[in-house]
C-alpha cells in the first residue's frame, strides 16, 4: 500500500500590539461597546485618507528579524477588492506583491532533541476587517438581521507565511508555539489563539513518500488553539488519505474546521475564490525604510529564546528544566532577570530553583503572578543572601515566602520577628541536642544500632525546640556523633 | 444690484479695508444675486447662509478694529465643490448615492479656507462624483455657462467655474483629475489652476482617482488665484500623499520679468488638433510672449497622444476602488428591499450610481481583473512613466510650456452626452498635467463668437510661481474679469 507524507505550510495571522490602529488613532483595545472605536478613517468615509501607523512598521520589522527575515527597504501597500459589509472601505489595505519582509526562517525542536529549520516566505503587513454579529441564528444563514461591529476593522495584523516544510500535525504545532514564544519575546503581539490576537491557516497535501511533486492542497481555517491546530491537520491529513485511496481526488478548496466533532468542511471551492484585483494603493506612498531604521530595530530586540535558554544554562548554570520554564514564562523570566540586573553576586541557579519552586508556587498559591510581583525584587535578593550565607535554612525560607506576599515585609523583618537566625555552631546546639537525646533514649538506641535514618526524628525535635532555626546538616552530625562518638 | 460683485477678490478687500464696503452687505448682496441668477444658471447644490453671515460679522468686527487679518483673503466670499466636506453639511459629489450624506469632518482646505476667513456661501454643482466634462451627470441637473446659457460651463467643477463667472462667488474651490478645473475655466472665460500633486491636501476630497486628484483655485484673476493657493497650499500629515515642501508666496512673483525666459508649444496639441479660434489665441499669446522677451519654441512631445487611453485605464481603476465603500452598509443610499446580504450591496448602488460613474466602474475594475491586468494597468502605469520622463526633459530646457486648455470652446448642453468618447477627447490637452502631476493653469485668452477661450501653461513641479507669473502677463492682455457674461447682464449691471 503506498505510504504518504504530509506536506504542510502554515499561514499566521499576528495582531501587532500597538495601541493604536494600522491607519487611523483608533485605539485597538478588545471588547469595548461596538462601534466605539471608530473615526471616519476605519469607518470609511468618503473624504478619508490612510496615515499609516510607523510603530506598527516598527514591529513589523521586530518580527521580520526575530524570524530571520530580510527587511526590504521597500515595500508597498496594495488594495485587496471585495465588498462585504465587514469591510468598509470595500477593500482591504494589504501588501501584495512587495512585502516587508522575505526569505526567513525559523528553528523548532522536536521531541528527539533534533532541531528543524522551517523557511518563513515572508511577512506582510495588512489591517484587519470589523465582525457581524448575527441575529436569530448562528451565522447569516437563517438569522432575522445582522449587526455590523467595525471595532477591529484597521487594527495592524502581520501575515507570517511558511515554507510547505512541516511534515506533521505535531511538528505544525511545534512551530505555532515556537513562532508564539518569539512574538511575545520581542513584544509585538500578545499571541493568544482564543482571543484571536494569532490566528493560524494550515495547507496541506499528501504525496508518496520519496516522491517530491506537491499534491494538490487544501486550505483550513477556523482553528483556535495549539491543540485544534494538531486535530485539524490530522483530520485533513485523514481525509485526504482516505479519499486518495479510495480513488477519489483532493482538490483545491478551502475548509473549515469544527472542534466539535474534529472535523473539516468545505467552506468553498478554487472556482468561488474571489478577483481580489489587487493595486497598489494610490493613497500610500511605498514604504520605504532605511538601513539606520533597521539597525536601530535590531538594537532594540531582546535575546530570543533559544540563545537565551542555552545560556542560562551554559553561562549560568540553570538546570535544563529551570531555564526552560524561565524562558516560556515571560513574566518570571523579566523578574529573575530584574534581580539578577540589580544583584549581580547573586547566586543565579539559588534563584532560578527558588523562582521556578517555591516562589512560583506560593504566588500561584495567592492568586498572584510575576507581573506585578508582590514581592520587591530587593526582598527575593536579601532571601537569597541569608539562604546562601547559612543565616537561614531553607525550611525558613519556605515559610517566610507567603508572608512576604502577603505582608510585604522582608526577610530580614520576618527573620528578627521570629527570633533570630540560624543556629549553626556546635556550642549552642550541643546543649540542645544533649536534651533531645536524654530525652529519647530509645532512639539512640536505634542509631547506635546503625537506624541512621531515625535521626531524622530527633532532628524534628531539635527544629521544634529552636523555632526551625538550626542548621539542619549540622545537627545530623552532631547527633551521630554524639551517639556513635 | 450692487456693482461690486464683479470686483476682484484682492480689489474687495481693498474696499473692506478702507471700510467702503462691510463684508455683510456684500454677503447679502451676493446671495441676492445667487438666487436671481441660480433658476438661471444652477451653479449650486446647496447654499450656506448661516456659516457664511457667522464668518462675515467675525470678519466685519476684525475689519471694524483693525485687528490683525487672518489672511489676504479675509472676508471674500467663495464657493465650495459639493465633493469637498465641509463639517455638517452636505456632501452629495451630486450622487443619489450620497444626496443625504452629511460630512462628519471639515476637508484640510476647508479648515485653511475657514481659518482664513473667507465666507463659505455653498456647495457647487460637478458632474456626478466629478466625472464628467459639462456637469450633466450631476442629480440636480446641468448647470448653464454663464456666457450662453445653451452651453455647458464645462466640468466636473462647472458649478465652480460658472459661480465665480458669474459673480455669484469672488473665489472657488474646485478639484481637477483630468481637467476638472481648469477646462470649465477656460469654457467660462475665468482662471483656474491645478497646482502640483502633492501641493494640496487631498483630505476631506472624495477621491476619485487617487493619483490625479488634485484641488485647486478658480477666480477671476491669476492674482487671487496665487492669494487662494498660498492659502490652502502646504503639507498635511492626514493625506500621506502630501508634499512637505516650502509655500513660496505665489502672489509676491507676479508681474516679475520674463526676458529670456523659454516657452515650449507641443506641435501635438496645435494646427488641426485644436479649432481655429483655438490655434489663432494661442499665435496671438505666442507673439505676446515674444514681444516680452521669452524665447518661444515648437517641441515634439510624442506620448502626447497616448495620454488619453491611458488615463481612461487608470482613472477608472483607481475610482473602482475609490468607490467601493459606497456600499449602503453604513452611509449613503440603501436598497431596503434586497433580500440577500449581497444584493443589498448590488442594488445599493445598481439605484445610488448613474450611466456615466457605472460605465468607469466597470472599466476600472475589468483592466483591474487577473488576466488583464499586465495589458491594461501595468502597461498604462509603465506609459504614464514615459509622459513624465518627456516633460522632465523638456524641463531641462525650457521653464513652461504654453498650449490650448481645451481644443474647442464650450459646447452646447446635450451635444455630447451620448458620446462619451468625443467627451473624453476634449480632455486630451489637460489630462497629461495629470498624468505628470505637474501644475497647470488656465488662463482666458479671448473671446469667439461670444464664448470664452483660455490657455493653459504647465510648469515644472512645484514651480507654480513661474506658472502664475506666465499668466499674469498674459491677463493683462484681455483684462476679462470686469466683464459681466452675456447670459445673465440683465441681472448685474
Ligand atoms: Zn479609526
Amino acid at each position: 500500500m503506498t505510504q504518504f507524507e504530509p506536506v504542510i505550510g502554515i499561514e499566521v495571522h499576528a495582531q501587532l500590539k500597538t495601541n493604536t490602529k494600522l491607519f487611523c488613532r483608533c485605539s485597538t483595545q478588545f471588547g469595548g461597546e461596538p462601534n466605539a472605536h471608530t473615526c471616519p478613517r476605519c469607518l470609511g468615509m468618503p473624504g478619508a485618507l490612510p496615515v499609516l501607523n510607523q510603530t506598527a512598521v516598527e514591529f513589523a520589522i521586530k518580527a521580520g528579524l526575530a524570524l530571520n527575515c530580510d527587511i526590504q527597504h521597500k515595500s508597498v501597500f496594495a488594495r485587496k477588492n471585495y465588498f462585504y459589509p465587514d469591510l468598509p472601505k470595500g477593500y482591504q489595505i494589504s501588501q501584495f506583491e512587495l512585502p516587508i519582509c522575505l526569505n526567513g526562517h525559523l528553528d523548532i525542536e522536536l521531541p528527539d532533541g533534533s532541531t528543524k529549520r522551517i523557511g518563513i516566505t515572508r511577512i506582510h503587513m495588512e489591517e484587519d476587517a470589523g465582525k457581524l454579529v448575527h441575529q436569530g441564528a448562528e451565522a447569516i444563514a437563517g438569522s432575522t438581521h445582522s449587526f455590523v461591529d467595525l471595532n477591529r476593522a484597521g487594527v495592524p495584523l502581520i501575515e507570517i507565511v511558511s515554507e510547505p516544510d512541516i511534515r506533521s500535525a505535531e511538528e505544525a504545532r511545534i512551530y505555532m508555539e515556537t513562532l508564539q514564544l518569539i512574538l511575545r519575546y520581542v513584544g509585538v503581539c500578545d499571541g493568544n489563539l482564543e482571543e484571536g490576537s494569532l490566528r493560524a491557516d494550515a495547507n496541506v497535501s499528501l504525496r508518496p513518500v520519496g516522491t517530491t511533486p506537491f499534491g494538490t492542497r487544501t486550505e483550513t481555517k477556523n482553528i483556535n488553539s495549539f491543540r485544534s491546530l494538531e486535530r485539524a491537520i490530522n483530520s485533513e491529513i485523514t481525509r485526504q488519505t482516505a479519499l486518495i485511496l479510495s480513488g477519489g481526488k483532493v482538490i483545491q478548496q478551502t475548509r473549515n474546521y469544527h472542534d466539535n466533532t474534529q472535523t473539516t468542511t468545505v467552506l468553498r471551492d478554487k472556482e468561488d475564490s474571489h478577483d481580489y484585483r489587487y493595486f497598489p494603493d494610490p493613497d500610500l506612498l511605498p514604504l520605504l525604510v532605511s538601513q539606520t531604521q533597521i539597525d536601530a530595530v535590531k538594537t532594540t530586540l531582546p535575546e530570543l529564546p533559544n540563545a537565551q535558554r542555552k545560556r542560562y544554562m551554559e553561562q549560568l548554570g540553570l538546570s535544563e528544566f529551570e531555564a526552560m520554564v524561565l524562558v516560556q514564562d515571560i513574566p518570571m523570566n523579566h523578574y529573575f532577570t530584574a534581580v539578577l540586573d540589580q544583584n549581580p553576586q547573586i547566586d543565579k541557579t539559588e534563584l532560578a530553583k527558588w523562582l521556578v519552586g517555591d516562589i512560583n508556587a506560593a504566588l500561584k498559591e495567592a492568586n498572584k503572578g510575576f507581573d506585578n510581583c508582590p514581592i520587591q525584587i530587593a526582598h527575593t535578593a536579601s532571601l537569597l543572601t541569608l539562604l546562601t550565607t547559612g543565616k537561614i535554612s531553607g525550611k525558613m525560607a519556605k515559610a517566610f515566602i507567603p508572608d512576604m506576599i502577603q505582608t510585604q515585609k522582608s526577610p530580614d523583618d520576618l527573620l528578627a520577628a521570629s527570633g533570630g537566625g540560624q543556629i549553626d555552631n556546635s556550642d549552642d546546639l550541643g546543649p540542645i541536642i544533649d536534651q533531645i537525646l536524654t530525652q529519647n533514649p530509645d532512639v539512640a538506641e536505634k542509631i547506635k544500632a546503625g537506624k541512621t535514618q531515625s535521626a531524622n526524628f530527633l532532628m524534628g525535635q531539635v527544629m521544634k525546640a529552636t523555632g526551625g532555626r538550626a542548621k539542619p546538616d549540622l545537627v545530623i552530625d552532631l547527633i551521630l556523633k554524639k551517639v556513635t562518638g | 444690484m450692487s456693482s461690486t460683485l464683479p470686483l476682484s477678490a484682492a480689489e474687495l478687500v481693498e474696499q473692506f479695508k478702507s471700510r467702503k464696503l462691510k463684508v455683510k452687505s456684500v454677503v447679502s448682496d451676493i446671495f441676492g444675486h445667487i438666487k436671481a441668477s441660480e433658476p438661471k444658471l444652477n451653479s449650486f447644490t446647496a447654499l450656506t447662509e448661516e456659516l457664511a453671515y457667522q464668518a462675515a460679522d467675525k470678519m466685519d468686527a476684525a475689519y471694524d478694529k483693525g485687528d490683525a487679518l487672518p489672511s489676504p483673503l479675509a472676508g471674500v466670499p467663495i464657493s465650495i465643490k459639493d465633493n469637498i466636506n465641509i463639517r455638517g453639511q452636505k456632501t452629495t459629489c451630486c450622487s443619489a448615492m450620497l444626496k443625504d450624506f452629511v460630512a462628519p469632518f471639515d476637508a484640510t482646505v476647508t479648515q485653511k479656507v475657514l481659518a482664513a476667513g473667507m465666507v463659505p456661501v455653498g456647495k457647487t454643482n460637478l458632474d456626478e462624483f466629478a466625472m464628467g466634462s459639462s456637469t450633466e451627470t450631476s442629480i440636480f441637473g446641468t448647470s448653464r455657462n454663464p456666457w450662453d446659457l445653451a452651453r455647458v460651463p464645462g466640468g466636473s467643477s462647472g458649478g465652480a467655474a460658472a459661480s465665480v463667472a458669474a459673480h455669484q462667488a469672488f473665489l472657488a474651490l474646485g478639484s481637477d483629475t483630468g481637467g476638472s478645473i481648469r477646462q470649465p475655466a477656460a469654457y467660462c472665460g475665468i482662471v483656474g489652476i491645478k497646482p502640483t500633486y502633492g501641493r494640496v491636501s487631498r483630505f476631506g476630497l472624495v477621491a476619485f482617482a487617487s493619483s490625479l486628484d488634485q484641488i485647486g483655485p478658480l477666480t477671476k484673476t491669476v492674482k487671487d488665484a496665487a492669494l487662494l493657493l498660498e492659502t490652502i497650499c502646504g503639507h498635511d500629515v492626514q493625506d500621506s500623499t502630501s508634499a512637505d515642501m516650502p509655500v513660496p508666496q505665489f502672489s509676491a512673483a507676479l508681474g516679475q520679468d520674463i526676458k529670456g525666459m523659454k516657452i515650449a508649444i507641443p506641435k501635438e496639441l496645435s494646427g488641426d488638433a485644436i479649432s481655429a479660434p483655438i490655434a489663432e489665441s494661442l499665435e496671438n499669446a505666442i507673439t505676446f510672449y515674444k514681444s516680452q522677451g521669452a524665447i518661444v519654441e515648437w517641441v515634439s512631445i510624442e506620448s502626447l497622444k497616448y495620454a488619453v487611453p491611458t488615463y481612461y485605464i487608470i482613472a477608472p481603476a483607481e475610482a473602482s476602488a475609490n468607490l467601493a465603500r459606497f456600499d449602503g452598509v453604513r452611509y449613503g443610499n440603501r436598497d431596503r428591499s434586497s433580500a440577500t446580504l449581497q444584493a443589498m450591496i448590488a442594488d445599493s448602488r445598481g439605484k445610488g450610481f448613474g450611466d456615466e460613474v457605472k460605465r468607469r466602474i466597470v472599466i476600472g475594475t475589468y483592466v483591474l481583473s487577473s488576466g488583464y491586468y499586465d495589458a491594461y494597468y501595468l502597461k498604462a502605469q509603465k506609459v504614464r512613466q514615459l509622459i513624465k520622463k518627456d516633460f522632465m526633459n523638456l524641463f531641462q530646457t525650457y521653464s513652461a510650456i504654453l498650449m490650448p486648455t481645451t481644443p474647442h470652446p464650450a459646447f452646447k448642453v446635450g451635444e455630447k452626452i451620448n458620446d462619451p468618447w468625443s467627451m473624453y477627447l476634449e480632455d486630451i490637452s489637460t489630462i497629461p498635467a495629470n498624468m505628470a502631476g505637474l501644475p497647470a493653469l488656465s488662463v482666458p485668452s479671448g473671446v469667439t463668437n461670444g464664448l470664452p477661450i483660455g490657455l493653459q501653461i504647465i510648469g515644472k513641479p512645484f514651480d507654480e510661481a513661474t506658472v502664475l507669473n506666465l499668466g499674469h502677463h498674459l491677463e493683462t492682455q484681455f483684462n476679462f474679469h470686469h466683464r459681466i457674461p452675456t447670459g445673465i447682464q440683465d441681472l448685474l449691471k
